[in-house]
């Protein structure tokens, strides 16, 4: 066996991994503070990035698209919250996660719609040429990558932990009825965690859009988040680096190795696969809140 | 003769027509046996009007229907109407969310196919039939994590199925025959050598087929089983403590559900569009029959119905309306995504206004007009 080979592909995979944490990031982020499961997440990173990448060719520049951007996605969060959460309001968690299968589709019409459904390229000025570390190739555009995932994560941790949002934030995770009888507007909360959210969706679909092309497909980026989901737990944010990794890694791994033998395209529904099965010894994710139930 | 005499016993017939505007009272029907009782339509005006509607599906509608009515239309309606029901289920009924009813389809598709294709003087219904037990093998497979998991968890899981599926019939070249694009070419309908080829004919049979299964599906509803999958689905702890077997119940919802859905694809191939490749089964497909559930109604057989009406007419219908505005200058890119948008729209109305659906309009429409037009 070719060892320095085998870790190249493993360390494509994980540098690709933390490409569909960030993704799934934005899942966990909306599922802790208010229960939904948002299966629009995919159509907000194409959304975002589509609204960056036709500012950015207009010449406005990387930070004033992505500050412009950044504002949509602020005006995304309340009309969410105003036309599709409030209304919703105590209805079984299953009628709000179809709910946002609806959100996805409008937020994709409505994208297509004004934007155009043509491709475009994005070039932030990284480029994707492999650099030797250690006898290694790895791609430096995945590096970048994983850096701006890790500087997220921090960023994401120092705000649940040490501002007053961010506590606030915690409190309606863990209870939404304590968390009103103190005083912490639910609605006001909802439409902040609605734009970390989409803050989160406008980095992944910068960061995938430049690799990719700024294009439909960055919709499907939300199936390739749900078994990272899945492995990491829905409540965990380490949970979404370390399922991220593991997807990425297992399923480059697959195609190289298993792919030979049963047939190539296998990474479509690998981490399904995985995932079912991981699920089957442990249904609540990696680290996922135990669930105790009760009649 | 002095005053009118006053009946002894009250007839039937008088309280039913004091009104000539009061059509849809049920005074006067009297449920002697339990079976009356619990018939499925115990209302005499729905029986008349139920025949009626049948009357018209079979016999008027092939008089007088064009062929784009039947091909364009009505055929891929009633064969959602099925696969919608299969859905409705495993989800509305048995509560257990599925996002891979089209995979399913799929597997009923290519079943067919490679049953016509390799057995020798197989009979069309049987192979429609036998489709549709492999298919619900198929998904008695997918829906063994669902003993274990839940909520969204299994609806990532029904995803695998989804995405399995469609890989293997698109990688393994035996399923379509070794087809180099997948493709499979359905055979042609014969049944006692009677050919059904032109469209109405297609209309009949699907038209046929449907109403038994649709028929079948209400009466299950009905019975012991269908209420152990509601008990399942409204609270699956306590629906075990009061001693329903979560294993039988759950599996047996993915089984019956499947085999519709096998039945369904099965029809698409054959009675709908004659050739057919794995990726017209793909997530989007699965969306939309999803969607007929919710806009139609969780948990009701009508309700499959009507959202599967529902969801074929609309883009035809915005078709048009389109047109009509901007008179014939409407771009197609537009023109669907307007589509996707008016969906999505939709979903989220009918979640928050009415999670019931169509169906649930239906009723109240029915209640309203029984205390019509004095209603109090």
């Amino acid at each position: 066996m070719d060892w320095s080979f085998f870790f190249e592909v493993l360390i494509g995979g994980l540098l690709a991994g933390i490409m569909y944490s960030l993704v799934a990031l934005g899942f966990v982020l909306i599922y802790k503070a208010s229960g939904v499961f948002n299966f629009a997440q995919g159509a907000m990173v194409f959304f975002a990035a589509l609204i960056f990448v036709s500012l950015f060719e207009k010449g406005w520049g990387l930070a004033g698209a992505a500050a412009a951007t950044l504002g949509v996605m602020v005006v995304l969060a309340f009309f969410v919250e105003r036309v599709v959460l409030r209304p919703l309001v105590n209805q079984p968690p299953i009628a709000l996660f179809m709910a946002t299968i609806g959100l996805a589709f409008l937020i994709e019409g409505f994208a297509q719609g004004i934007l155009g459904a043509q491709v475009h390229g994005l070039d932030i000025g990284i480029a994707d040429v492999p650099v030797q570390i250690g006898g290694i190739n790895i791609s430096k555009f995945d590096l970048f990558a994983s850096g701006v995932a890790a500087l997220l994560v921090a960023l994401l941790a120092f705000f649940f932990s040490k501002t007053r949002i961010g506590r606030a934030l915690r409190a309606v995770a863990d209870d939404h009825q304590a968390a009103l009888a103190v005083g912490i507007p639910l609605e006001q909360i909802w439409v902040v965690v609605w734009t970390a959210s989409g803050f989160v969706a406008l980095v992944a679909g910068i960061l995938w859009g430049s690799r990719t092309g700024v294009q439909f497909s960055l919709t499907f980026t939300a199936l390739k988040a749900l078994p990272v989901l899945i492995l990491g737990g829905f409540t965990s944010i380490p949970g979404a680096i370390v399922g991220g990794l593991i997807v990425g890694a297992s399923e480059k791994l697959a195609e190289v190795y298993l792919g030979p033998h049963i047939g190539s395209g296998l990474e479509n529904w690998f981490p399904y696969a995985l995932a079912t099965l991981f699920l089957l010894v442990r249904p609540e994710g990696l680290f996922g809140e135990k669930r105790i139930e009760r009649v | 003769m002095g005053r009118p005499e006053i009946p002894q016993t009250v007839d039937c017939e008088l309280s039913t027509v004091d009104f000539p505007t009061m059509i849809y009272r049920e005074a006067g029907q009297f449920h002697a046996t339990y079976a009356e009782d619990q018939g499925i339509f115990p209302i005499r005006q729905d029986r008349i009007a139920f025949a009626g509607i049948l009357l018209i599906a079979f016999v008027v509608v092939p008089l007088i229907g064009n062929d784009y009515w039947f091909s364009a239309i009505l055929i891929p309606f009633l064969i959602l109407s099925l696969a919608a029901l299969g859905l409705n289920i495993l989800t509305g009924y048995a509560g257990q969310l599925s996002l891979g009813s089209a995979a399913f389809m799929a597997v009923g598709a290519f079943a067919a196919y490679n049953l016509m294709l390799r057995v020798p003087h197989m009979p069309l219904l049987a192979s429609f039939f036998l489709a549709g037990l492999i298919t619900a093998a198929v998904g008695l497979v997918f829906g063994l994590p669902s003993l274990r998991i839940k909520g969204f968890y299994l609806a990532v899981t029904t995803l695998a199925a989804q995405f399995i599926i469609e890989w293997v019939l698109t990688k393994f070249g035996w399923f379509s025959n070794y087809n180099p694009s997948g493709v499979i070419s359905a055979q042609k309908m014969v049944i006692l050598g009677y050919r059904f080829e032109s469209p109405v004919r297609r209309y009949v049979l699907t038209l046929a087929l449907v109403s038994l299964f649709a028929l079948a599906a209400k009466n299950l509803v009905r019975s012991r089983v269908g209420r152990a999958w509601m008990a399942v689905r409204d609270m699956d702890v306590a629906a075990e403590v009061i001693g329903i077997p979560m294993l039988e119940t759950k599996l047996l919802a993915f089984a019956v559900s499947s085999f519709y859905c096998g039945v369904a694809g099965a029809l698409w191939a054959f009675a709908y569009l004659g050739s057919v490749e794995p990726q017209a089964f793909d997530l989007t497909r699965s969306f939309q029959i999803l969607f007929m559930i919710i806009i139609g109604g969780l948990g009701s057989v009508l309700g499959s119905f009507l959202g599967a009406a529902f969801i074929v007419l609309l883009p035809i219908f915005l078709n048009v309306a389109a047109h009509s505005f901007f008179s014939g200058g409407v771009s197609q890119s537009l023109a669907s995504n307007l589509e996707l948008m008016v969906f999505g729209a939709l979903i989220i109305f009918f979640l928050a206004v009415e999670p019931l659906g169509l169906a649930r309009l239906w009723q109240t429409g029915k209640e309203k007009l029984r205390l019509w037009p004095f209603p109090h």
